[in-house]
């Protein structure tokens, strides 16, 4: 499988700290990998770092390289914003803008950008929605509050607009820890339906999760990549002795 | 038993002190107020709202020209300050380095606790002086410097309110900073920028020292930017120390008048503050 994104001796230090150190690594296409490792493992920044948010952080600073699509995303003369549009990103707590219904929530990523035509923004919204199976929960009641969803609903909602935009990678940041089971089971569905038109990255602490949804899973400790590969072999016969104790639950 | 009695005693006196300390902060208010009031209701008329003040020792007249000149100065000040308000805050809170917005910060404190008159002094310094004469446009330069910290760090305040979630949902998107900033941030907190905005306006409308060397005041209608111009505070401050009982009853007029329109202004701000709570 083709390597949509690729990690090469990725770096990033917080003023002093230094939170991930020389990753390398490959995000096959159409597939889902998770990111598993205890807390501050540094596993939500490599996240941070694939979209560019991290250039927003002050004191964050990232060397190495980031390549999508053969090209370094951190390379000078590439715009961070482009960049966003091709990853998109769901993070931990399901965030929809409180102040827009939930027509304009999945619509966002157009009307904040600028004018939408009406008929191609309803298009959008029913096949965004439909795509992330909320689209019969919701179709009577569009233009309510996005904040009067459950939270899974909600979350449904942020990856809805976040598939509206049309990205190639999605970045999901522990999607479904603010989440009760029942919801989690359906974003974890999605998430296997994704796959097919998306690559997808899903940092989880949830190691089951890890198991069920992904196809190659990497563990990250104090920073470092311990190890990758196929995730049936890394949770049945991990190569190192640390994912080996992490994932029986020996630490972590 | 006799220590719970005690304890119920103490209680119900800390609950006493509290209750009184409450009321001294009421009365002089509503004593000011009442005062105001009885001395001013019988002058507020038609005429106050229609006439030009009158020459010394006639009756009647009424300060229109003094509200119509207010209403432009703080229209003119607003123009000027509440832009670098909002934008100075948007630096300080979206864009700004540690190290610059620390000084901004600093000097917009100063600047809100630099006596009144000493704002009308620069404004004096700076606009009467070269132009040769006193202007509204130099009454409403003075006022917007007033204005500017108010609004700079209530908006301030109000941004940092806006989660950081939003941001990065917005900016996810691939929708830049400016945008982000504009779109999502600042209309987060638009109830409550607009609240700082009200009370930085109730707050210049009874600014009577700013005035006295820059708009100077006018006896006459005037709404040319470059000459001197009427204003509420102004009159009420000339007609009360002037020997005239009739400028004397207009100068009570005026100040109920002014006193009920920043009543106004103060609770629009509020109930513009409870609405954000709510939704």
């Amino acid at each position: 499988m083709n390597a949509k994104v690729q990690l090469e001796n990725l770096n990033v230090h917080f003023g002093k700290a230094h939170a991930v150190k020389g990753a390398s690594m490959e995000f096959p296409e159409n597939s889902v990998t998770a990111i598993i490792g205890p807390s501050g493992c540094g596993k939500s920044t490599v996240l941070r770092s694939i979209n560019r948010m991290h250039d927003l952080t002050p004191g964050a600073q990232v060397t190495g390289k980031i390549v999508l699509d053969g090209r370094d995303i951190y390379e000078k003369g590439c715009d961070p914003v482009a960049i966003r549009r091709r990853i998109g990103m769901v993070f931990q707590k399901p965030n929809p803008f409180p102040a827009m219904s939930i027509y304009d929530n999945v619509i966002a990523g157009y009307k904040l950008n600028g004018r939408v035509k009406r008929a191609e923004a309803d298009e959008i919204v029913e096949s965004s929605l439909r795509r992330v199976a909320l689209w019969d929960e919701v179709k009577d009641r569009l233009k309510s509050a996005a904040t009067n969803l459950s939270g899974g609903q909600q979350q449904r909602l942020c990856i809805a607009r976040t598939v509206a935009v049309k990205p190639e990678v999605i970045l999901m940041d522990e999607p479904c820890s603010a989440l009760d089971p029942i919801a989690t089971l359906k974003i974890e569905e999605l998430i296997e339906e994704l796959k097919e038109q998306y690559t997808v990255i899903i940092v989880t602490h949830n190691m089951q999760q890890a198991a069920r949804v992904s196809d190659t899973t990497a563990f990250f400790y104090l920073g470092e990549l311990v190890e990758y590969g196929d995730t049936k072999k890394l949770f049945t016969n991990p190569e190192q002795k640390q994912t080996e104790d992490y994932i029986t639950g020996r630490f972590g | 038993m006799k220590g719970l009695i005690l304890r119920h005693l103490k209680n119900h006196g800390m609950t006493l002190l509290m209750c009184l300390a409450t009321l001294t902060v009421l009365l002089p208010l509503g004593l000011v107020f009442a005062y105001i009031v009885k001395m001013g209701f019988s002058s507020v008329n038609a005429d106050f709202f229609t006439k030009i003040p009158p020459p010394p020792g006639e009756a009647g007249g009424g300060m229109a020209n003094g509200m119509v000149g207010s209403a432009l100065l703080i229209f003119c000040a607003s123009a000027l300050g509440i832009p670098v308000g909002v934008f100075g805050a948007v630096y300080l809170s979206e864009y700004g380095g540690s190290r610059i917005s620390t000084v901004i910060r600093f000097a917009a404190d100063v600047l809100s606790g630099v006596p009144s008159i000493i704002t009308g002094l620069v404004a004096y310094t700076l606009l009467v002086v070269p132009m040769k004469g006193f202007s509204a446009l130099a009454g409403a330069f003075a006022l917007s410097l007033i204005m500017i910290p108010i609004v700079l760090r209530t908006t301030e305040e109000q941004l940092k309110l806006v989660p950081n979630s939003l941001r990065e949902a917005s900016l996810a998107l691939g929708v830049p900073l400016w945008r982000t900033t504009l779109k999502v941030t600042l209309r987060s907190a638009l109830m409550g920028v607009t609240t700082g905005v009200l009370l930085a306006i109730a707050r210049i409308a009874g600014e009577t020292a700013p005035l006295l060397f820059t708009a100077l005041g006018n006896q006459f209608w005037s709404h040319k930017l470059t000459e001197p111009i009427a204003a509420m505070p102004l009159q009420i401050f000339n007609f009360a120390i002037s020997p005239y009982d009739d400028w004397h009853r207009l100068a009570w007029a005026g100040a109920l008048v002014l006193v009920v329109m920043m009543f106004t202004l103060s609770l629009a701000a509020r109930s513009f503050g409870a609405r954000k709570k709510h939704s």
